[in-house]
């Protein structure tokens, strides 16, 4: 998995460890992202991936290891990275679109010059009209939406998203999946995605890693070899589920703690 | 107006149990016959604080003075005290145990000091209250800032927000409804403070007349002072509401 041309890359996470105090949680984890590309990261609960990302993003400094953005090092800056944490963290003393905005504000962009800017996503993300609504007013959904145009608002490298439809219930996570595969082909962000559904990863990543139990690292690697767009019909094909399930077996596997950690790259 | 409606319907059991209250208050005065010095009826508080109205309301101009000028001092004392403890974890080790102590100073003994150290003025009844107020207000903000979601912290830090940015963005606006509950409480001590410094000694006031007329057995002027004092700790009270909405309406109770 080793690439020689390493600033093709656009993101290079090479040997991250973490512990906090005796406690070990990243244990040497190593990938790399293309520019455009969608990896989803999957792994057992508290195996320590909103870790990986804090550590990644330059919230937290690693113990060892190094995170290169476009080959340059980047460890623990944060200004290549857009993050969008596990619960959307809209603020209700802001209207919607002054949450969307509180990143640019924050890069010192003058106000009008902010609003003007996030107010062009509105309608992509399906908020128009909802720009001086509060965030109570929004559905879960539409909270998300506006948690994530804020993540990307910021034009910045790399987006970090921590299982942002983890919170919705079912119908609405298919809307959003869909919703964000249609989005995503304009923009051609790249973005790393935790998630806890095994569907999700398969339907919107280039790739899916598998992490291990905590201390994690990065146990196996699954090429979604699926054409794009992406639509519902994609899920009922045989490919599909084939994917799936080898996602499924190596996660499942990592849950047992196998002593001899998978690293077949079957692709 | 509906609003309106439905809040004072709120009030409705409340004034039932004061208006049983009151009755039985009156009953028993009336059946045993106690003398008003020792216990005056309901009515004749009323009668009686009516005819000194004059009074009384010379009494009172100078108590709201004094509470609003303490209470001034002391919302910008705490403000001061819980800014600086949350950006400077030394000085949060420093004040906290000061700021407990200030608490455990029996006011009753200080204040006579007060006088004595600051003469009959403003000042050492500003200080009392003060003294009184500061605490819930301070501790109430530490506790709204410290409160802040440690994500929330991390997604401003993610878009690069330096320590005084995050506490404008998220920590202030955060400890608003925290805020709003210390001040509530805050602002009913402070009238109480402020009688009790002018008990202790002052020219004039609602302590000061309460004092006096208690020498002179005038148990129904003394309460009729003290309604006084209940009701505009009650407006201050509902004062607070309103600068609620008008500062941080998100932050209201449903
Ligand atoms: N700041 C911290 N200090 C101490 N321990 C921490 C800290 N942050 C995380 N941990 C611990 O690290 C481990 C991994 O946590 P982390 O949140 O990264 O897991 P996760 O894989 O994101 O879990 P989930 O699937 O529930 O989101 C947990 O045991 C957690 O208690
Ligand atoms: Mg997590």
């Amino acid at each position: 998995m080793l690439d020689p041309e390493r600033a093709e890359h656009k993101l290079v996470i090479e040997g991250l460890r973490k512990a906090f105090g005796p406690l070990p949680v990243l244990d040497g984890v190593d990938f790399d992202v293309a520019p455009g590309e969608f990896v989803a990261l999957v792994g057992p609960s508290g195996c320590g991936k909103s870790t990986l990302f804090d550590v990644v993003a330059g919230l937290e400094p690693p113990d060892a290891g190094r995170v290169l953005v476009d080959g340059a090092d980047a460890t623990g800056r944060v200004d290549p990275f857009a993050y969008m944490p596990q619960r959307d963290l809209l603020f209700p003393w802001r209207t919607v679109l002054d949450n969307t905005t509180l990143g640019l504000e924050v890069a010192g962009m003058p106000r009008k010059a902010a609003r003007a800017r996030a107010g062009e996503l509105f309608e992509p993300f399906g908020l128009a009209g909802f720009e001086r609504a509060r965030p109570a007013e929004l559905s879960g959904g539409m909270r998300q939406r506006a948690a994530l145009l804020r993540t990307v608002v910021q034009d910045r490298a790399v987006l970090l998203l921590d299982e942002p439809f983890g919170a919705l219930d079912a119908l609405t996570r298919i809307d959003m999946q869909l919703w964000l595969e249609g989005v995503r082909a304009g923009f051609g962000w790249t973005v790393l995605l935790i998630t806890h559904d095994i569907r999700e990863a398969v339907f919107l990543a280039d790739r899916v890693l598998v992490l291990g139990p905590r201390p994690t690292s990065v146990r196996h690697e699954v090429v979604v070899d699926l054409p794009r767009p992406r639509g519902v019909a994609m899920i009922t094909q045989p490919r599909f589920a084939e994917l799936e399930a080898r996602v499924l077996e190596q996660v499942s596997r990592g849950r047992a703690d196998a002593p001899e950690p998978a690293r077949d790259s079957e692709h | 107006m509906k609003a309106v409606a439905g809040r004072l319907r709120r009030l409705v059991p409340a004034l039932v149990l004061v208006a049983v209250g009151l009755l039985g208050w009156q009953w028993y005065v009336t059946a045993s016959g106690v003398r008003p010095q020792v216990l005056p009826s309901p009515l004749r508080v009323l009668t009686e604080g009516w005819a000194f109205r004059a009074q009384i309301w010379a009494n009172t101009l100078p108590t709201l003075q004094v509470t609003a000028v303490g209470f001034a001092v002391s919302l910008a004392v705490g403000w001061a005290i819980a800014v600086a403890v949350d950006f400077s974890p030394w000085l949060r080790r420093a004040l906290t145990p000061l700021l407990v102590a200030s608490q455990t100073l029996p006011i009753i003994a200080i204040a006579p000091l007060l006088i004595i150290w600051f003469g009959f003025g403003l000042l050492p009844k500003v200080v009392v209250i003060a003294l009184v107020t500061f605490f819930p207000i301070a501790v109430g903000l530490i506790e709204g800032f410290a409160r802040t979601d440690r994500q929330a912290t991390n997604l401003l830090r993610s878009m690069g927000a330096s320590r005084w940015e995050q506490f404008r963005y998220v920590r202030l606006p955060g400890a608003m409804p925290s805020f709003f509950t210390a001040l509530r409480i805050g602002i009913t001590y402070a009238v109480t403070g402020a009688i009790f410094a002018e008990y202790v000694g002052a020219s004039a006031g609602l302590g000061i007349f309460m004092n006096l007329q208690k020498n002179s057995f005038r148990t129904d002027l003394v309460l009729a002072a003290v309604l006084v004092t209940a009701l505009i700790s009650i407006t201050l009270y509902g004062l607070t509401f309103l600068v609620q909405r008008l500062v941080a309406p998100w932050s209201r109770r449903a």
